[in-house]
């Protein structure tokens, strides 16, 4: 199997990526270099942070575009938590910010209030499990494969990735009465709102489908 | 299985703390008299295994010496750990935080830094984003319902109200609380509930309670009256009078909500 390139933009921790990678047997090297980028076959854009500083970071490493040549090029992106966020076209966090456009849609604050009245504390911060919206039947063949039912990942995060095409939602999770995309997909290019490198075995298992597909 | 209101929504996060000195995972009483318990990883690993929801990592005298030194124990523990880590004591900077941070820690809480110069936790919200800052508060009892802030792990009183401190640090972009009552760590007495829930009716962030866990139900009042998200769990843990198993079972019992975790 190749080796998984973890893009560096510089924010976050990195280093639990990259072991998740190597617990599952996996060599990942961490860089933010366009040519290692350029020849990867399967790479991890992982992310904390805000959107809009994230963007500026991978625009003044010149990686905007060489991210976009090889999503294009059909090879495997795996965005986690922001680096999900980034896959789309727009986020509205401190002021509208152009995203990387590889699936369309936007990001938007997770709702302060619920549709009760009652508040949300934000950030959304916990353990949550992933529902199948509409049987979608890309859960039983994508990452989620080996995901059952009950499994529960880790979330930490204020704003939420809304896919312009719903079957771009593969699996959502419940926080209070919102629905909150958990796992987008498009072609080869995936998102996880939750951390698969921080929910323990069944996160692991996420990131061994990524790596196996 | 419904939640309470107060947990709106989430799923409640039991979290095993780890006080740390030097190389050591140690315990004591209101914070003082620190006694060596053993290796902090042998213990966060099992705790993992059992299957906490977090695990915080405190180096409980960095104040002191100005730094924080859980780089290496950190970094070891993110080869077989795979949750999230918060991490505390000595952060001053963004840059002791990046380093954290690259260490292999999510998030960082920090008291004293913060008290002395409250920009920080503006500055570390809007360059590692707020889910990562977290606002660690040591409170201790002054009269009823009011305690003041205390720093240096519980040494230095500030003169600073609890509830007015939790409201500027959120303000500044805490996404997190994590609230030790100085007066019950360690007692084994339960949690201060009233302090509990005085941060929690003015906060809008999540509020880990910390300090005083003495048996498995006592998280229960901490969520019915206190309205906390999360509880930190050290002494129960450390003198295996309870388990993270045993904590969760009672938590389900209790009708809250919490990660659904299989012990194999």
């Amino acid at each position: 199997m190749n080796e998984i390139v973890v893009i560096d933009y510089g924010v976050g921790n990195l280093l639990s990526v990259k072991r998740g990678l190597e617990y599952c047997g996996v060599k990942a090297i961490i860089t933010s270099k366009p040519e290692d980028i350029i020849n990867a076959t399967k790479i991890i854009l992982p992310g904390v942070g805000a959107f809009k500083n994230a963007m500026q970071s991978l625009e003044s490493l010149g990686l905007v575009k060489v991210i976009q040549e090889v999503a294009n090029r059909k090879i495997d992106l795996l965005g986690i938590c922001l680096g999900m966020q980034l896959l789309l076209d727009e986020s509205d966090e401190f002021g509208l910010t152009k995203g990387l456009g590889l699936i369309p849609g936007r990001v938007v604050a997770i709702p302060s209030k619920n549709n009760e009245g009652i508040i949300n504390k934000i950030p959304h911060i916990g353990w949550s499990k992933l529902i199948n919206p509409e049987e979608n039947s890309d859960w039983n063949e994508g990452i989620l494969k080996t995901v059952e039912s009950g499994d529960s990942f880790y979330f930490i995060h204020s704003y939420m990735a809304l896919t312009n095409n719903n079957k771009h939602t593969i699996a959502h999770c419940l926080y209070g009465s919102e629905k909150i995309p958990a796992v987008i997909q498009h072609n080869r290019i995936i998102g996880c709102q939750f951390h698969p490198e921080k929910s323990g075995e069944v996160g692991l298992k996420i990131l061994r489908e990524f790596c196996e597909f | 299985m419904t939640n309470p209101s107060s947990l709106l929504g989430s799923n409640l996060r039991l979290i095993a703390r780890l006080d740390i000195k030097g190389e050591n995972l140690i315990k004591g009483i209101q914070l003082e008299g620190l006694r060596v318990i053993g290796s902090p990883n042998e213990y966060a690993l099992k705790y993992y295994l059992q299957g906490a929801d977090e695990l915080i990592y405190m180096d409980c005298v960095a104040s002191l010496y100005g730094r924080n030194h859980l780089s290496n124990i950190i970094t070891a523990a993110t080869k077989n750990i795979f949750v999230p880590i918060t991490v505390g004591g000595g952060i001053r900077s963004i840059n002791d935080a990046f380093n954290i941070l690259r260490a292999g820690a999510d998030k960082v809480a920090i008291n004293t830094a913060a008290v002395e110069n409250p920009s920080l936790i503006e500055n570390i919200s809007r360059e590692f984003g707020s889910q990562c800052m977290v606002l660690s508060v040591e409170a201790k009892k002054v009269s009823v319902n009011k305690w003041e802030v205390y720093t240096d792990n519980g040494r230095e009183k500030t003169g600073i109200d609890v509830v007015d401190w939790v409201k500027k640090g959120v303000d500044l972009g805490a996404g997190e609380i994590l609230l030790t009552s100085v007066d019950k760590e360690g007692t084994r007495k339960g949690f201060d509930i009233s302090l509990v829930k005085s941060v929690t009716d003015q906060s809008m962030v999540p509020v880990i309670a910390s300090g005083g866990m003495g048996t498995p139900e006592d998280l229960i009042k901490a969520v019915n009256e206190g309205g906390a998200s999360a509880v930190a769990m050290a002494d129960i843990l450390h003198y295996g009078r309870s388990n993270i198993n045993d904590v969760r079972n009672t938590a389900i019992k209790a009708g809250f909500g919490v990660r659904e975790y299989f012990v194999e």
